[in-house]
Order: C-alpha cells, then structure tokens, then sequence
C-alpha cells in the first residue's frame, strides 16, 4: 500500500464533501485532462459512486479528437451529468493579451458565462499547487467575485481543515481538491487505482503530451514514454516542467499570473 | 517502498531571509526545473541586484516589486531521503493569516534568525504560533553567518536566547544551524567556515524530522459531514480524527445521547469488505437503527466519551482588525459541527515579546489570548492537549474566519454545579394519574395554515376530556419568554430552542404542550427533535401558499409583499416542509373539524389510555 497516496485521497474526499455539504449550487469543472479524470474517480469514491452534481466541460472546439472520444466514452460508462458550455470566440477577448493568452482566455469567459447563466456559487476545479508558481498560492476554498476575479493579496485564513463556506451576495468559490498532489502523484494513483487515461499522454513516435490543452496552444514534448510505468519513471529524472509545452503560460514572464488574476483556473 | 512526503514551514522575522533559504534549497537538491536559475538570473540582473535567491520563490511580479513574499507558497523537492513540501511563510505583520494558513499544515518548522539581529519580535510571535498551531518539531536556523564572520561567539548568544524562549513554550529545537543561506554553508553540504559546529546541516535535519502521526489507539471522534441517501443505505459520513471504529461496535453520538450498531463501512470500487477504519480515512458507516444523526454529531465509544460543555477556555490568535471583545457573539467551529459562542472574558493578552500576560476587554489583530467563552447548546469537545483535532476551533464573524483557537480548560456541564435532581414522582406515576402521557404536538406550517386555530381547538378537546394541556403559542411566547429576540436566522433558532426546552418542561410534568410555530427550517425543527426526544411528535399543518395568503388572518401577507415586513415565511424566506413528520394535516382539503378529528384521533392514540396500556404490555412482554 503507499500510505502517502492514501492520506491524499483522504484529505481530498474530506474537502469534496465539505464542498457538497456547504455550498448549495455545486459544479466541477473536467478538463478531461489526468488530474480532473482523477478528481471525478474521487467524486465517485466520496459519494460512492454517484456523483451528485453537473460535470462542466469549457469546450472551445479546439480540443485533440481523442479528447472528445474519451470525454463521450466515460460520460456515458460513469454516467454523469455533463454539460457543454461553449466559450466565446477569441475576437472577443482582452486584445492587450500576448496572442497565444488570448487564446487561452476563452476558457476564462466560458466560465463567467456558465457561472452568470446557472447561477454555481461552488466550482471545483483539479488544479495542483506543483504545476505553476501563481496556482502555488491559492486556497482549497477561493473566493471570486463576480467577474472571477482573484485578490491573491487578500485571501481567507485556512487552518486544520476550516474553509471559508460562506460568502456575501456575487461571490463564489473555487475549490481545489487537488492541491496539494504533485504530478507523480497524480500518475501513481491513476495506476494504482486504473483511473482511464487519454492515450494522447502515452508517447508515440518519440513525442507524448505531459499537460494537455487547446490543439492551437498546446504542443507534445520529447518521450519514450507510453506506458505508466514509464511516464513515472521519466517524472522521476525530469527536469523540463510540466507545463513547458503550454504556449500561453511562455509566452511572457507574467502572461500565466495574467490569466489568472482575471479568472483564469 | 517510497517514503511520505513532509511538510516543512519555513518562518522567522521579515527579511532574515526565508526566501533565500528555499531557493538554495531547492538549487541545492537539484529541484529547480531546467532554466529556473538562468530566468532568476535575468530577473536580478534587469532590476540591477546581484544573483537574488528568493526570486525563485516570489514568483508573482507584484512580491518582486516589493522585495517582500506575500503569501504562503508550498514548492516540492526531494533528498535522497524523501519528498518535501515547502511551504513559505510571510513575515510581514499584518500577513499573519498567510502565516497560519501555512504552518497549520506543517509537520516540522524552520524558524529562520538573523545572526547580526537576532530574535525578533516577529521571530518570537511565529515561534508562539508554532506552538499554538500544534507544531512541535522545530528547528532554527541562524542565517547570514556570513555577517558576522561565522562568529560561535555572536552564533552562541543567539542561540541561547531563542532556546530560553523555546523552553518557556514547552519546545526544545531539534538543532540549532548556523548557515549563510546566500552561500550554501552547511545547507547540504557542511562548511569549513564553521569547524566549531558539530551539529546537522539543514538537510541532515530535514530528513531527521518524522511525519506527523494520530495514533489509532487515541479514543474514537469521528464528527459527521453529512449524511447521503445514494440508494436504500443511508451513510454516515466522515473523516474519523483519532481513533478507530469497526463494524459491530456500539457508537454513541454526541451530544445528542442517541447510540447504534456499527452495520458496515461502505467503500466505492473496493473488493473486499471493510471491517475497520481508523485515524485519517474519510469514511461513510450504515447503523442498525435509523437515529437521528446529523452534520456535527460526533461518534465515539461509551468509555471515552467527549466533554459537552457550555463553557470553555481557549487560547487563541485573532486574524482581523475588527477586534475580539467581550459579550460579542460568534461562531465556534469544532472539526464540523458549529455553535454560537459569546465572549465572557478575556482572562488574559499575552505578550509574545517576554510571555508576560494582562486581562484586557478585547484582542487585536494579531494579538494572541486566553478567552473564557460561553455557548447556547452543548458543544461535544476534548482539551487540544489531549486529542488536538476535536480540542481546537475556528472563530468565524459573519462569512469571515477570524481567529483559531485551542480549547485549554472545559466547564463540564455534567459535572458543573448544575446536579439533575431526581424527581420523588415518576414520569409513569404522572401518566398514570392524568390517564394520559405528557407529549409535545409540535404543529409546523406557514402563516395561515391553521395551526393557532387547531392548537386552540385541540387544547379546548383535551380539556373537556380531562387532559392537562396547554398552548404554547409562537406569537404569545414572544411577549414574554421570548421578548428580546428578534426575526434574525440567529433568534428565530433561539426562539424555538427555547419554546422546545419550554415544551419539554411542561411534558415531564406530564401534560400535553401544543407548541404552534411556523418554525419553517428543518434543523431548528431537529433540533426541537432532540431536546423532546420521543415525546416529541411533528405535525405538519400543510397548506398551499396561494390558500395562505388568501386567508391571511393577522394581514401579515398584504405586508410582506407590500415589503414592509422583511424575511417574511413563504414569500421573502423559505419553509422547509418536514419529511418525517409523524402526521400531516391538509387544511386545504379538510374541514376544520375534520382536521380536529384527525389530530384528536392521533393525539389519542399516541398518547391517550391505549398508549399507557400497550406500554405496559409491552414491558411484561420483555
């Protein structure tokens, strides 16, 4: 047994049930990616196996193929509720945003449009604090206001597990089950507990996705990669992070903690 | 086998130089991805400072602007030991919430010192905080020893003065290293410039700490989240805090009294049967009676039971300018369950500077104390230094948590000055006299439903017959019981615990209270529940909305919707139809007296000759 993994899944049924006890319109969002595959797997383990609220994908229809196969195929075999909210069209977004950010800030939009049109106070997200620098800084309960903005200036007090639940009238909250998993982690766990997986992580012909978003965004990287075993085995050694073959976040010293601040996951 | 990951807060005074600490850390342990210290290199050299260690961690331009980190950021790398967690922790004063988030997390702290400066104000608060927050493995490190020359003289004086204060704490550092962060001088390797130190570098001190462990031996809290009905189960569930459960063990729940038998331990996708569950899992339980058990109960064994209490005493760090002050209420969150708790005293401010202590009317930001706190209900609670996790609290004003606290000393209600005596007349020499047993009928419903018409007509019956009855009317009690309350979510929930423990009186002096209130939540009805126990019977008086208004007797409707009356039941504030209710009454579709009739008739029968008959009976039987 890894006592290590076992005290995550722990800590993050505990929020997830915190989550669905006290705030009352709850959504997550499922990027189909390996961490939100992961945090569905335990939604199911927390409400033992029915997953009592909607799963969001913020679909830009610029997603891999496979993505949309996988996303249909466990729809159905997990039976949840998914709901497709299209994002608006990258015209619309912030023009002083570098190009490849603008992109990636559709998503951005898509979730103040689903949050304005259905009214969520609660969206859990499967974000890491490993992963990126600003995503290190947030709470496990983060409050937005309206226009998804975050003050990572101001944030709550969080100790010995008491999160901030209650909020006035046009905020809402994020909340993060994932936070304190590394990347490894994530991979041991889907292993150990055969959480299905996109096949795009697994390489083929010397390239695999470590991080995967919008095909016009996101890029593979080098690997020989294409089995767990061995994508633990390459995070092991690796010194390239994570995040290196997603355009938006390169693309100036501060374009990621941009996106962020405005709403960004 | 992969070890565990620690978690390590790193503190100390602002710009003794934390940051700086973490970014050799993780150079030196080869933890930075590929580019990091070129892009640190570019960063310094742009803003014209020589090579700045701590940019790696202020990652955020708005901290690079201001040289200073503002907020807890956890950074993982690994020894050759195992994987760790950095969290860094802000000196900057008024980020102290910043602070607490990330050293509560913690199972070992660095408490970071100056050399040329020494212990600090802000050393001494964090090191206070370190204690009040449950951390007891630390280590200081002594930084910049590079300023002083690598001095042992100026190393020894520093040294001593933070043990001495440690010790005040009831903590002993596991080290005391002099390093120069900036130089990496005894980080992972050890420095030639400090030959007359013999202790452990600060990654042989690392990897010295142990994990913070809760025993399964401790007793049993397991506090309930919530309650899920996925299918024809209904699951407790929870997170067991210390102690273990198995199945077929005998669970009494605090601090309603009610017990049951442990049936299963559900698990999702889990081969095998689970048989038991201990300390740190998050778990759900099906029982074999269907109690009353709700979010905040807390299960445990008969032997080792949890205190309830009215009255505590807790030292506590205040996080908000709005400051603590005496007779202020607010909320106290015990792992899950929530209480509303008013500030009686505040017996003492304690000086973290020289641990010295004055009583005071009220704590500041930032402020640490000993407060004496009164609650309303009973709160089920341990003291911290015996079971930490049920024995400490968040103090929450309005939507904000304001300050944590630990509980140091509980009133015990039980075995306070408050002796129930035992009545010389026996409940069932009462019921015998009357020809009938004592009961609450609790009738729930809108305004205009007719619950003070049938309360009325039900109290008229069961005099005439000879029943020693009595109303207790919502709108009559709060003329005198009740004067003082208001219509907030906070009184409304006083008004009914009151009437409720009113209620019981007047059913263990043996007659039959009618309480009529619109009470439209659920869990000030439970709650009602709990204080009647099986005497407590629920009627529901449903009516529609629309029959209501058209009534509307007292022209509370015509008000409400003028907007002249706020939060007002079924029009500006929700009612919660009961699910249970031992009966209810359409006084749409019946007659006034046919609704009587099927109160009567109930009222009778759960109550009336047959009942005492049946009981009777029943008691031979076994």
């Amino acid at each position: 047994m890894s006592a290590d993994l076992d005290q995550l899944e722990n800590q993050s049924i505990y929020i997830l049930r915190e989550a669905y006890n006290r705030i009352d319109k709850l959504a997550m969002l499922w990027s189909i990616g390996k961490d939100s595959n992961a945090l569905l797997w335990l939604c199911r383990k927390a409400f033992f196996g029915r997953i009592p609220f909607p799963v969001v994908q913020l679909d830009t229809a610029m997603e891999l193929p496979e993505v949309y196969e996988f996303r249909d195929r466990i729809t159905k075999e997990w039976d949840l509720d998914l709901k497709v909210e299209q994002c608006p069209p990258e015209e619309e977004m912030d023009q002083t945003l570098p190009p490849l950010t603008r992109a990636a800030a559709r998503k951005t939009e898509g979730l103040k449009n689903l949050l304005r049109d259905h009214a969520y106070q609660g969206v859990m997200v499967g974000i890491r604090r490993d992963e990126q620098a600003t995503r290190a800084k947030e709470r496990v309960f983060s409050p937005r206001s309206l226009e998804g903005d975050w003050d990572v200036k101001d944030q709550p007090a969080e100790f010995w597990d008491h999160y901030k639940t209650r909020f006035p009238e046009g905020v809402h909250v994020r909340i993060h089950p994932l936070l304190a998993w590394t990347e490894l982690d994530i991979w041991r766990y889907s292993q150990r507990e055969g959480i299905p997986i996109v096949p795009l992580y697994f390489a083929k012909d010397g390239k695999r996705y470590r991080s995967l978003g919008e095909k016009n965004i996101t890029f593979p990287v080098d690997s020989t990669a294409s089995t767990i075993d061995e994508i633990i085995a390459e995070l092991q050694v690796t010194r390239i992070p994570e995040r290196a073959g997603r355009a938006m976040d390169n693309e100036s010293e501060d374009s990621f903690e941009r996106l962020r601040s405005v709403g960004y996951m | 086998m992969p070890h565990s990951q620690l978690r390590i807060v790193i503190v100390g005074h602002v710009d003794h130089g934390k940051s700086t600490l973490i970014g050799r850390l993780l150079n030196d342990t080869g933890s930075l991805p590929d580019g990091k210290v070129e892009q640190v290199r570019e960063m310094s050299r742009k803003r014209g400072m020589p090579f700045e260690w701590a940019f790696v961690m202020d990652a955020l331009q708005a901290e690079r602007d201001q040289g200073i980190t503002i907020d807890t950021t956890q950074i993982h790398f690994k020894t050759k030991q195992r994987p760790y967690v950095i969290i860094d922790a802000p000196g900057h004063t008024e980020f102290l919430k910043n602070m607490v988030t990330g050293a509560s997390q913690a199972d070992a702290a660095l408490l970071v010192i100056d050399a040329d400066e020494g212990a600090l104000e802000q050393s001494r608060r964090h090191a206070f905080l370190l204690h009040l927050l449950g951390v007891r493995q630390v280590a200081v490190v002594v930084n910049k020893m590079d300023k002083v020359e690598f001095s042992s003289r100026r190393y020894e004086v520093v040294a001593q003065e933070i043990k001495d204060y440690l010790a005040e704490l009831g903590l002993q550092p596991k080290a005391v290293i002099p390093v120069s962060a900036r130089n990496g001088d005894n980080i992972v390797t050890r420095s030639e410039q400090s030959d007359w130190y013999l202790g452990p570098t600060v990654i042989e001190q690392l990897d010295a700490f142990r994990p913070q462990q809760t025993s399964p031996d401790q007793p049993l809290r397991f506090p309930l989240q919530d309650v899920y009905k996925p299918d024809d189960r209904r699951i407790l569930a929870g997170r067991i805090e210390s102690g273990r459960l198995r199945v077929g063990d005998t669970l009494h729940f605090s601090p309603t009294g009610a017990s049951a038998k442990v049936v299963s331990i559900e698990a999702w996708n889990h081969p095998e049967t689970v048989l038991s569950a201990q300390a740190g899992q998050s778990i759900g339980i099906t029982l074999d009676k269907r109690i009353f058990a709700e979010r905040g109960h807390i299960a445990h064994h008969q032997a080792d039971a949890p205190t309830l209490a009215h009255r505590l005493s807790v030292r506590l760090f205040w996080l908000v300018s709005d400051p603590l002050v005496v007779g202020k209420t607010y909320t106290l969150k015990i792992a899950t369950a929530e209480h509303r708790v008013t500030v009686e005293q505040v017996t003492a401010v304690i000086n973290v500077e020289d641990l010295s202590s004055t009583p005071g009317k009220a704590v500041r930001r930032n402020e640490v104390a000993e407060v004496v706190l009164r609650s309303r209900s009973p709160i089920a609670l341990d003291l911290a230094s015996d079971l930490p996790r049920t024995g400490r609290g968040a103090l929450i004003d309005g939507n904000d948590v304001v300050g944590g606290c630990l509980v140091v000393e509980i009133e015990d209600s039980a075995a306070a000055n408050i002796t129930e005596v035992s009545h010389a007349v026996s409940l069932e020499e009462r019921s015998q006299a009357n020809g009938h047993k004592g009961g609450i009928v609790w009738l729930t419903g809108l305004s205009g439903a007719g619950k003070s018409t049938l309360a009325m007509a039900l109290e008229r019956a069961l005099f005439d017959r000879g029943w020693q009855t009595f109303v207790l009317d919502g709108d009559n009690v709060r003329n005198g019981l009740n004067a003082g309350l208001g219509f907030s979510a906070d009184d409304r929930a006083e008004n009914i615990r009151r009437v409720a423990e009113t209620a019981k009186l007047f059913a263990d002096a043996g007659m039959v209270v009618i309480a009529s209130l619109i009470s439209p939540l659920k869990s000030d009805r439970a709650r009602a529940r709990v204080i009647g126990g099986e005497r407590f019977h629920e009627v529901y008086v449903a009516a529609d909305l629309a029959t209501c208004e058209e009534r509307d007797p007292k022209g509370l409707y015509k008000k409400a919707r003028a907007g002249e009356i706020a939060e007002f039941t079924g029009i500006s504030a929700p009612y919660e139809a009961p699910d249970q209710a031992e009966l209810v009454i359409d006084t749409d579709a019946l007659s006034r007296s046919e609704a009587l009739a099927q109160l009567l008739d109930y009222v009778d029968e759960t109550l009336g000759k047959n009942s005492l008959k049946s009981e009777k009976e029943l008691t031979y039987v076994i």
